[in-house]
């Protein structure tokens, strides 16, 4: 456990660096009010409608959900990988059959174009 | 060390801040070496007018934005808005909290490692942490209620989920090799190999780094902040230092893939070759060398020449559609690392891998 203190540590000291310079830098740094200056961006133009109301593709969400699918998979494979050498061949083909069932699923995916953009 | 006062807090709090202190200087000064070098490829000469051959011009930005204004658009949210630059910058310097750069030495009598802490889960650690910085980037795209700022947000979530997979493949890999998570454990796994691990996993060494080029939204994966189509991205309304740490975090970023990948596959701070030129680097012209700039030299070099590809990357490559991108991240480089995976896993089976 005691491993992990300085790690706390740091997380502390890289969480307050950011929070403490930006707030330096608000007391020092210039600046005027302006309505025009803090409209959002648009080229220039005259905001015509809130950046929250335009819908986007729903492959956005497509994807993060195949991606929790293939993360959790690479989180499985972390501890097979560490005690392969023990594990030997039970081991392999347990994990070929483990990723066996997850190509299914992917090919399924590729099928069903779930990975074809656009 | 006696006092638990001086091994728990004192030493580690040397430690960070000198960490912080190089990652941070190095950060700013990779762009000065990016500016130059992007220079010369494209016959120009770069920042030469600040100090020395325009030596302090990094020094010079950061001041710069330090006193520039600071907006905060009318129609953001924000707490979220704020939030944003801490959150991308504090996982980008917490990782390396667990980078080894050299072996341990004796300094006044005292045992001092060159790195904060060697958890025996670090690399699970590192993808864990460095994963936590896209929502710096999601939540910073989505609070300042613009267009660009938002698709940048989506674009960069997206590509960066497609992305972790196929590089937790090429990682698994490695540990296949390695039989540890530790990261000075797999270094000195591929000093007993007397291999890197590049030569191996070579599949999953270029996986991994082209996987850390889109991770961190640089050339040619910089689809989230392509500017010919979304003017800025995600940091389109980010201004003075809030914008600056958007940057440190890029910049930090590449330095923590390029020490991940030194660590991994090019054996850390290892010499090359270490056991056929055992003789030679045994020998008295490198032997008066300090072991621990010796180390840390080697590991300098190395994470060197990945930054120095970085910066090649953005001067020779055009940039991906956003199709291509996805297709290449779940179409070619899942089945690609999968395969790889399963052909080292063989490979460690029956020839006991290498030792």
């Amino acid at each position: 456990m005691n491993l992990y203190i300085p790690i706390l540590l740091f997380v502390v000291i890289a969480i307050a660096f950011p929070i403490v310079t930006l707030a330096i830098a608000k007391l020092i740094s210039a600046g005027r009010y302006d309505p025009i200056k803090v409209e959002p961006y648009e080229c220039g133009n005259p905001i015509t409608s809130e950046a929250r109301d335009h819908r986007f593709s729903v492959r956005f969400y497509l994807i993060a959900v195949l991606f929790v699918v293939f993360d959790v998979e690479t989180v499985f494979l972390f501890p097979w990988a560490v005690m392969f050498r023990k594990l030997a061949l039970f081991g392999f083909v347990e994990m070929l059959v483990f990723l066996g069932i997850l190509v299914v699923g992917y090919v399924y995916a590729w099928r069903r174009g779930a990975l074809q953009w656009v | 060390m006696a006092n638990p006062w001086v091994a728990f807090l004192l030493v580690p709090l040397v430690k960070i801040v000198v960490i912080l202190g190089v990652v941070i200087l190095l950060a700013a000064y990779l762009s000065f070496f990016e500016r130059k070098i992007l220079a010369y490829m494209q016959i120009r000469i770069g920042p030469n007018r600040v100090g020395p051959r325009g030596w302090l011009q990094p020094i010079a930005d950061a001041l710069k934005l330090f006193v520039k204004e600071d907006i905060l658009p009318s129609r953001a949210e924000k707490l979220v808005y704020m939030l944003g630059p801490v959150l991308v910058t504090a996982p980008a310097l917490v990782v390396f909290s667990v980078i080894p750069f050299g072996t341990g030495f004796t300094l006044f009598g005292a045992q001092v490692t060159p790195y904060l802490t060697d958890v025996n889960i670090g690399i699970l650690f590192i993808l864990g942490v460095s994963s936590v910085g896209v929502y710096g980037i999601i939540l910073g795209g989505w609070a300042s209620n613009n267009k660009f700022s938002l698709m940048g947000g989506l674009r960069s979530a997206a590509q960066l989920v497609s992305y972790e997979v196929p590089m937790g493949f090429s990682v698994v890999a490695v540990l296949l090799m390695a039989n540890s998570l530790s990261l000075v454990k797999i270094v000195e796994a591929q000093k007993s190999a007397g291999v890197w691990f590049v030569f191996p996993g070579l599949v999953a060494f270029f996986i991994y780094f082209v996987c850390g080029v889109a991770e961190t939204n640089r050339n040619p994966f910089d689809l989230p902040e392509a500017e010919s189509e979304l003017v800025a991205g995600f940091h389109t309304e980010y201004s003075g230092m809030k914008f600056a740490f958007y940057f440190l975090a890029e910049y930090a970023n590449m330095i923590v893939i390029s020490s991940i990948a030194t660590v991994l596959f090019l054996g850390g701070w290892l010499p090359p070759f270490p056991s056929w030129l055992a003789g030679v680097w045994a020998s008295p012209v490198f032997t008066w060398i300090p072991p621990v700039i010796w180390n840390a030299g080697w590991f300098v070099v190395k994470v060197f020449a990945f930054l120095f590809v970085y910066i090649w990357f953005r001067g020779t490559f055009p940039r991906y559609r956003f199709d291509q991108l996805m297709a290449l991240g779940w179409k070619v480089f899942i089945p690609v690392s999968l395969v790889n995976l399963v052909a080292v896993a063989l490979g460690v089976l029956l020839i006991g891998g290498p030792r």
